[in-house]
């Protein structure tokens, strides 16, 4: 398969994070193009022809997304960034952003132009605080050549570009929780509605897309709407970047064609080049850690027997009983040795630590998860826990204001139905579950 | 005007009116509990999710359901709504769902608890609450603080419903205390301990849905429900100055603002009757008061057994 790559395409350059080889090598084409020959109104259509979605995980379509931004008059429009990329098991952002700073800041500046913003942001997360200095460096640059700033190429358009970190709260990757955070206040999630593209930043209309989406309307105005969608399968079209981790001979990030079938990334030698040290695939999580973990025998076929794609539609063929998500594109990877009762502990752990703790079922119910999966964990638990926590996570699972509540019950869920036996065992042989985990308990035990 | 349907009942409302008071204005059994949301302090509600509605049509314009339980209190109501509230057995098992979740953490000391016999937690306990806890591992704790020199903060018992900040924000002119850390582990607390020194702190603990903040000029002094609730007012220059004494004899054990049947802070006029720390905490003679008469509790909970008002007319009828 010939695979295009239109984000990554120049990423092996040498010296492309700088102005002037990312210009030499066809950067900022697309706001040229915006700026003189098209309107805002004509970004936002091609866009919508493009039939892009949004990269964060949700899937929402970007144009859509676009044209649902209020308008009133006298009142400022903001673009926000969310490159709070804090899923674990996905990193396409922080690769994005570190290689090719002026991808982003290209991406940028046209989206603010198609949606009338003078002022935007990109909001990322703490940790990333040298891919800020990245950042801050290529949007001093653009300035300098005239990309920025007040009057862009003689056309009139001014923008100011800000970087914002925040503090490392995985929280703050949630939209309102991101703006909340933006202001300067507790990284709540808000109460929904009214949405952001209503009343969003300082109560203004706001829009906020993930850093690869906003990348990935540089290839779509150079190119048009109709071009990119023309890759891709059904509704997913373009390219997306995925995150390959776990137990792979290759991970990393990949630039994938949507519609590859899932046995080729995995497998493939341009690839994954398959499981590490020989061993046989166990599970897969395609889509970062708050989607369903798939068996082996449904992550290469769907439960109908079709070739699984790496699409929106395929990944989650079969709904919750058999199919996941492609969620932000974090594909983790467990060979036959690794311990599901073990990784579904180490996400709840992680959710129950990253919940806000305002709304009752997510606070109170992830740190419950997170007891209960300890005790089973390390061999104290019984079957009535099993039960149990299919109970908590039914009972969080859409009651909670924002996503984060679904995000903890749903690998959960799926790994008691994909993994009951394991668990049961995990029961049933509690000083041999220690044994096989060699985790950060016998570390403890052994030091 | 757009019409509303809640539990086979029709009721007009105002556009941009929340299920939730759409549901007062029928009032009655059909109103969802509220922890967290109080009609007086914009921008509360959304939290607790104890007000979880069905949707079973969205509007006229779009009958779709909705696909999950909306929290009433922060959804507005559209013309045409159809709301399934104690009707649905999907909202009673998810809101015993969030009772079980508030209570998992929740110190069962209702015995020395000053909320007793006025808690929202309580009241929710017996309607949605199970006999048994499923709960098996250690409860959160923490040290009760001193978070003003009047008021009692037991964190153990809080259940971040988020009104106290909101008091904090809309009444005084400094907010000097907040929820500190995340998930599990997010407190109230002042910053290191500061001490909340303001004249309308004291609200506090009138919003306090549980017993998390309480009145230390009246910790352990009485169960509620052997007070004799009386209204009275006095001549204040900071408050409204409309109260409710509680008695026992001639003695006043404590001073609350006057509230309503859902627990919220009434209005006399158009102004919420918040009241100043003078008031409630200093005022305990009953000579600087001037009391109109008793206050009838218009509420299920057991602070209403046995008083006066409620019981007057049956035991007439019993007699005559």
């Amino acid at each position: 398969m010939n695979n295009r790559k239109l984000l990554l395409e120049n990423i092996d350059i040498q010296g492309i994070e700088s102005f002037d080889i990312y210009r030499k090598n066809g950067g900022y084409r697309s706001v040229e193009k915006a700026l003189k020959k098209m309107s805002p109104e004509e970004i936002v259509e091609e866009v919508k022809i493009s039939g892009l979605r949004g990269r964060g995980g949700a899937g929402f379509p970007t144009g859509m997304k676009w044209s649902f931004l209020a308008k009133p008059e006298g009142v400022p429009r903001y673009l926000v960034c969310n490159a709070d990329e804090s899923e674990p098991g996905t990193f396409k952002d922080r690769y994005l952003m570190e290689k090719l700073p002026h991808l982003l800041i290209e991406g940028m500046i046209t989206s603010s132009y198609a949606l009338g913003a003078n002022l935007s942001f990109i909001y990322i997360r703490g940790e990333f605080m040298y891919i800020l200095h990245i950042l801050e460096k290529a949007i001093a640059e653009a300035k300098a050549n005239g990309f920025l700033g007040k009057n862009i190429l003689g056309s009139g358009y001014d923008l100011e570009l800000r970087v914002v970190p925040g503090g490392g709260a995985y929280i703050c990757g949630e939209e309102t929780a991101l703006l909340e955070s933006l202001e300067g206040k507790r990284g709540n999630p808000r109460i929904k509605p009214p949405f952001p593209a209503v009343k969003g930043l300082w109560g203004c209309p706001t829009v906020v897309n993930n850093v690869e989406s906003i990348a990935a309307v540089v290839p779509i105005v150079n190119d048009g709407g109709a071009a990119y969608a023309q890759i891709g399968i059904g509704k997913s079209t373009g390219t997306k970047l995925i995150s390959a981790c776990g137990n792979l001979a290759r991970p990393g990030v990949y630039e994938i064609e949507m519609g590859m079938t899932v046995e080729e990334f995995i497998y493939g030698d341009d690839y994954c080049r398959g499981i590490a040290n020989g061993k046989k695939l166990k599970a897969c999580i395609p889509g970062g850690s708050s989607v369903p973990i798939l068996p082996h025998f449904l992550v290469c076929k769907t439960a109908a027997g079709e070739d699984r794609l790496m699409s929106y539609e395929s990944l989650s063929d079969g709904g919750f009983a058999s199919g996941s998500m492609l969620g932000s594109g974090g594909f983790i990877v467990f060979d036959e040795d690794q311990c599901i009762v073990r990784n579904t502990y180490n996400f709840a752990r992680f959710y129950a630590h990253e919940s806000c703790g305002q709304c009752s079922p997510c606070r109170e119910g992830t740190g419950w998860m997170e007891k209960v999966l300890h005790r089973l964990e390390n061999g104290h638990g019984n079957m009535r826990d099993i039960d149990l926590l299919e109970e908590i996570n039914k009972k969080i699972e859409g009651n909670t204001i924002c996503p984060l509540g679904d995000a903890a019950a749903w690998p959960v869920a799926a790994a008691i139905r994909h993994f009951r036996a394991e668990f049961e065992w995990h029961v049933t042989h509690p000083e041999e579950a220690q044994k096989r985990n060699f985790g950060l308990i016998q570390q403890v035990v052994t030091a | 005007m757009i019409k509303v349907t809640i539990d086979d009942i029709e009721v007009e409302v105002e556009a941009g009116t929340s299920i939730l008071n759409a549901a007062r204005k029928i009032g009655g059994e059909v109103v969802p509990p509220a922890m967290c949301y109080y009609s007086k302090l914009p921008g509360t509600g959304g939290k607790c999710r104890t007000c979880l509605v069905e949707v079973a049509a969205g509007s006229a314009a779009d009958p779709r359901p909705m696909p999950k339980l909306v929290a009433s209190c922060s959804t507005p109501a559209s013309d045409g709504m159809v709301v399934k509230n104690k009707t649905s057995q999907r909202v009673h098992d998810n809101r015993g769902a969030v009772v079980e979740f508030l209570l998992i953490n929740h110190p069962l000391d209702c015995p020395v608890c000053d909320q007793a016999g006025e808690c929202n937690l309580q009241d929710l306990g017996y309607t949605h609450g199970n006999a048994t806890t499923r709960y098996e591992e250690e409860r959160r704790t923490f040290e009760p603080i001193d978070i003003g020199d009047k008021i009692k903060l037991h964190m153990n018992r809080c259940i971040l419903c988020y009104r106290c900040v909101e008091v904090a924000n809309q009444l005084t002119n400094q907010r000097v205390h907040g929820v500190l850390n995340r998930g599990e582990h997010a407190e109230i607390s002042t910053y290191i301990e500061h001490a909340i020194d303001n004249d309308f702190s004291g609200n506090m603990i009138d919003v306090c849905p549980v017993g998390a903040l309480t009145d230390k000029t009246f910790r352990f002094k009485s169960r509620v429900w052997f007070l004799k609730p009386m209204e009275a007012t006095c001549a204040c220059t900071k408050c409204s100055g409309s109260v409710v004494l509680w008695m026992f004899g001639k003695e006043i054990y404590r001073v609350t603002a006057r509230k309503d049947k859902y627990g919220e802070v009434e209005n006399i006029g158009d102004k919420t009757a918040w009241i100043c720390n003078e008031c409630r905490f200093e005022k305990k003679d009953l000579a600087k008061w001037n009391v109109i008469g008793p206050r009838v509790i218009d509420r299920h909970s057991v602070i209403s057994q046995g008083k006066y008002e409620t019981n007057i007319e049956p035991t007439i009828k019993k007699l005559s």
